[in-house]
């Protein structure tokens, strides 16, 4: 069959149209001139201003990030492991229950999410920052990690644990020594979901962020509105992206292979 | 009853979790906009209609009818490039097909904000772009390229683009392309066959695209903020701003409210017409 040229025409413009701006931003973080409208030659000055004393912040912001997104991706680690198998493992109706109000935050745009807990920390009378930041990336992050770990159940051989048991293992060392290491690659990389969600979120954390806790993406946003240092940001979101294609690379490496090496 | 135990102390954490941090959240919503608001930005005790009456400001009917308008326009010209990518994608073998949809893939795991900040930099009035199509004559010295509407809508398909491809190329590796020689060996057109049969087969990949391009497009607030102008603004420009800025909570609550229930049609559609489909296949 004579197939038509124009959807791979169509798939090389897309691939331009979605690189471009990637490719053109890390380009320009190695471009001496100030505005990108010329190539001034290749410096390293916007990587070394990101050391400058006046750059502190950015540094803060990059700490908080970090501590946020380690903390919320290891609760959400534990809470998503736990859901996922009960959803596996249980039919009841408090599981359809269960399901329902974990897909919803996948689903819901991330500023209804945002506001809804602002108002409701307001209401308490809670004193907003990292803390509050923490509570909302945890409770968006559970839910993902939950549908990953529950991927990597569906294709776990109940005998195991069948045959564990006839062998006399008691639940603690069936928990310990089998279901845990054989979901690890579901749960790691259920983690490294939730550690780029937690470090790419803005639109959740500018809502329940308080005076001082700056997060960022929050900070390099705020820095894009005012047009301020232009090609510092350049810089650190190149930074950035080195960063989190690491951990992607990372966590498909983990999802992708481990489960041929099991099923042999 | 252990059996049952057992199910608890594995369900509890989260679900009490997400009850106190997004259900209870959502209807406390409902609650504070039924509130009045105070002069410093506070919630005051008792009830009052007034944010709910706020609603009627002759701005936020533009403002709801701009979000819906450009959020539909976003998810059609998504859902027009996606489909040919995926048919594309669907038909290639082996390494190619690997490659290619890792290529559509890898921008989407950059950061949102750096993406978006991204083409702010491109268009910027200094910026490349618009000084060579300034001295190319395409654009007058005076034409800006960014704080419009043409640049919200450029980067909302640029942001939503993966979210269309991906399920429709799921439906297309599902679909039977032999089906597409039947038709011409009957005598169909190339692209007559396409819309008679491959459309109608990835129907279902279709409507999951829509709903994934369309419920966090209605929920945008990033994107007309750093690239639209001051007449670009979405709800979530208008959330935002009762939030932080202008801060009247209860007016905030009744804005989103809104939002919600507009965001709730396409998640209700698919919804039913997948409990239909599912329903009919039994």
């Amino acid at each position: 069959m004579k197939s038509s040229r124009l959807p791979a025409i169509i798939l090389g413009l897309v691939l331009v149209f979605l690189y471009l701006p990637i490719v053109l931003l890390v380009v320009n973080s190695f471009n001496e001139a100030r505005y990108s409208s010329t190539w001034g030659g290749f410096t390293l000055k916007w990587y070394e201003a990101l050391l400058d004393r006046q750059n502190r912040d950015l540094w803060d912001a990059a700490r908080r990030t970090l501590f946020i997104a380690l903390s919320s991706s290891g609760i959400s680690m534990i809470l998503g492991t736990l859901s996922a198998c009960a959803l596996h493992w249980y039919r009841s109706r408090l599981q359809q229950i269960h399901y329902g109000i974990l897909y919803l935050p996948i689903v819901i745009p991330d500023l209804l999410m945002g506001i809804s807990l602002l108002l409701f920390l307001v209401a308490l009378g809670v004193t907003l920052g990292t803390g509050t930041i923490l509570i909302a990336h945890i409770t968006f992050c559970a839910s993902f990690v939950t549908v990953v770990v529950l991927g990597r159940l569906q294709g776990f051989d109940e005998n195991v644990i069948a045959a564990a048991r006839d062998l006399g293992a008691s639940k603690w060392v069936i928990i310990r020594r089998i279901i845990l290491p054989l979901l690890a690659p579901g749960i790691i990389a259920g983690g490294l979901l939730a550690f780029t969600l937690s470090v790419d979120d803005y639109v959740i954390t500018f809502f329940v962020t308080g005076p001082g806790s700056t997060t960022l993406p929050l900070k390099i946003y705020s820095m894009v509105k005012h047009s301020k240092d232009l090609p510092v940001i350049n810089a650190i979101s190149t930074l950035f992206l080195i960063l989190t294609f690491l951990i992607v690379w990372l966590s498909q490496r983990l999802t992708e292979h481990q489960p041929n090496r099991d099923s042999r | 009853m252990t059996h049952r135990k057992n199910e608890i102390l594995l369900t509890a954490p989260t679900l009490i979790w997400l009850a106190v941090f997004f259900v209870i959240p959502s209807f406390a919503m409902v609650l504070v906009s039924f509130r009045p608001a105070n002069a410093d930005g506070g919630i005051e005790p008792g009830w009052s209609l007034e944010a709910w009456r706020a609603l009627g400001d002759p701005d936020y009917p533009v403002i709801l009818w701009r979000t819906v308008w450009l959020s539909v326009v976003t998810t059609v010209v998504c859902l027009a490039i996606a489909l040919p990518v995926a048919f594309l994608l669907g038909r290639l073998e082996g390494k190619w097909r690997g490659i290619l949809l890792m290529l559509v893939i890898v921008p989407f795991w950059t950061n949102f904000v750096i993406r978006v900040a991204a083409w702010r930099i491109i268009l910027h009035p200094e910026g490349m772009v618009r000084q060579a199509l300034v001295s190319l004559g395409v654009i007058g010295p005076d034409t800006l390229l960014l704080y419009n509407e043409g640049a919200v809508l450029m980067v909302m398909i640029y942001t939503h683009l993966p979210f269309a491809i991906l399920p429709l190329y799921a439906a297309a590796e599902r679909f039977d392309y032999s089906l597409l020689e039947a038709a011409r060996d009957l005598g169909a057109s190339g692209f007559r066959a396409v819309m008679k049969i491959f459309v109608p087969g990835v129907s279902r990949g279709l409507l999951t695209a829509m709903a994934l391009v369309l419920i966090p497009a209605l929920g945008s607030y990033v994107i007309p903020d750093l690239v639209g102008g001051p007449s670009d603004e979405m709800i979530g420009n208008k959330i935002a701003q009762r939030t932080l800025g202008n801060r009247n909570l209860p007016q905030a609550a009744t804005l989103s409210l809104a939002l919600l229930v507009i965001t709730l049609i396409p998640i209700l559609v698919v919804f039913f017409i997948n409990r239909k489909e599912h329903a009919e296949s039994r």
